[in-house]
């Protein structure tokens, strides 16, 4: 199964006429013999519309399939802040083929997300959300042996680190026991005041980014721009990626999870660059 | 900074992915809105005055995440496709795996 729960999004208006999507296995396995039915995985939505387009409201940026505006699950207008953002929900929609796999849409999943807020959180409860990783954070809890294992976490951990204390100025430090490292309160109030400069959308990515890596420290050194997605991948699952070399490569496993976490983490990054963001071009004019 | 390498080779990667992920609905990939913003801003960003352009590095870095999505994104559904996306074989199906083949039983089970 995939990490996380079923993403929320059917992103579709209630008021158009659209076919329902198809009863669930116990229809379908009614005509077998015996009684006996296959599960057959569920009937998706087939893709209902040709064009999908961007236009300008006033609360943003909105996305029309067709002629209908696209909504969120509890039927709220979809509205972005940013026409990137907007484009590439709109690019996510349109690589749809002939069925709408919900499962491949992360940024329209996020923006449902920081839209609806279905868990009613305000910034003070998503900065505390994300602060509790800091505690079991990933690259903090070293193993000691096999020895090859502890060196390979030492070699590429400890320089993310050192990076993140320095930029923050903070002291987090890592520890083999169980109980894991003893983390300042001064380390996360740092933490709590920089989060907090950040508007509730891009919260909700950094919050999103830090639960897919299972590290805040990882995610900070991303959303600063100092490793790539692949690398932060690569440190997030760097036991597993041990593994991998000692005992060989599951495709169906190793790689579908991998794939999986560089598309969430990349959405997530993503999201909160342009959410934040705001981009004027100056022109200067030679003279002649 | 992270090691990206030059940002031509993540535009033209970029732009493939685009290319492999738009014109379903018979409007040639380039005319999709996101093959010509990513284009205009690569563009936009081409001349400046400065040595060392932090809004390019952003750009470049925004760029490569947006491939890493795109790219990560087209690999996992190909591998859900081929490994995870046939449901579960039919009882005739798995009998027929064992060289068995189920009774025909007209008057119903039992």
């Amino acid at each position: 199964m995939w990490r996380g729960c079923r993403p929320l999004c059917w992103g579709l208006s209630p008021a158009a006429r659209l076919p329902r999507s198809p009863p669930g296995p116990a229809g379908r396995g009614a005509g077998r013999p015996g009684g006996g039915r296959a599960y057959a995985p569920p009937a998706e939505r087939k893709r209902f519309y040709q064009n999908v387009s961007i236009s300008q409201g006033e609360g943003g940026f909105e996305i029309n399939l067709d002629h209908r505006k696209l909504k969120t699950p509890q039927a709220k207008l979809f509205t972005v802040p940013s026409e990137a953002l907007a484009i590439a929900v709109a690019t996510e929609w349109d690589s749809q083929a002939d069925t709408i796999k919900f499962y491949t849409m992360h940024l329209t999943t996020l923006c449902n997300t920081a839209l609806d807020n279905p868990t009613q959180r305000n910034k003070t409860q998503l900065i505390r959300a994300a602060l509790k990783f800091l505690e079991t954070d990933t690259v903090c809890y070293r193993v000691e042996e096999p020895a090859a294992l502890a060196e390979l976490q030492k070699n590429e951990w400890d320089p993310v680190v050192a990076w993140v204390e320095k930029r923050y100025n903070v002291a987090i430090g890592s520890s083999t026991s169980i109980l894991g490292p003893s983390i300042p309160a001064s380390t996360k109030e740092t933490f709590v005041s920089h989060l907090a400069s950040y508007n509730s959308w891009a919260l909700h990515g950094i919050e999103y980014v830090i639960t897919q890596l299972k590290s805040l420290v990882l995610s900070m050194a991303l959303i600063d721009r100092h490793v790539t997605v692949e690398k932060a991948v690569l440190l997030s699952r760097l036991e597993e990626e041990y593994q991998i070399q000692r005992w060989g490569n599951v495709e169906w496993a190793h790689d579908y999870d991998l794939c999986e976490l560089r598309a969430r983490a990349a959405a997530g990054t993503l999201f909160v660059h342009l959410c934040s963001e705001s981009s004027t071009i100056k022109h200067k004019l030679l003279q002649d | 900074m992270a090691a990206l390498g030059p940002p031509l080779r993540t535009l033209r990667a970029l732009l493939r992915e685009l290319r492999h992920a738009g014109g379903r609905a018979g409007r040639p990939y380039r005319h999709a809105p996101a093959y010509r913003h990513v284009l205009a801003a690569f563009r936009a960003h081409r001349v400046t005055s400065e040595k060392l352009c932090r809004a390019q590095q952003e750009l470049h870095f925004q760029a490569a995440t947006y491939l890493c999505l795109l790219r990560s994104v087209r690999e996992h559904a190909a591998l859900h496709q081929e490994y995870h996306g046939k449901g579960e074989r039919s009882p005739e199906e798995v009998a027929g795996l064992v060289g068995f083949r189920l009774p025909q039983q007209p008057g119903g089970k039992g």
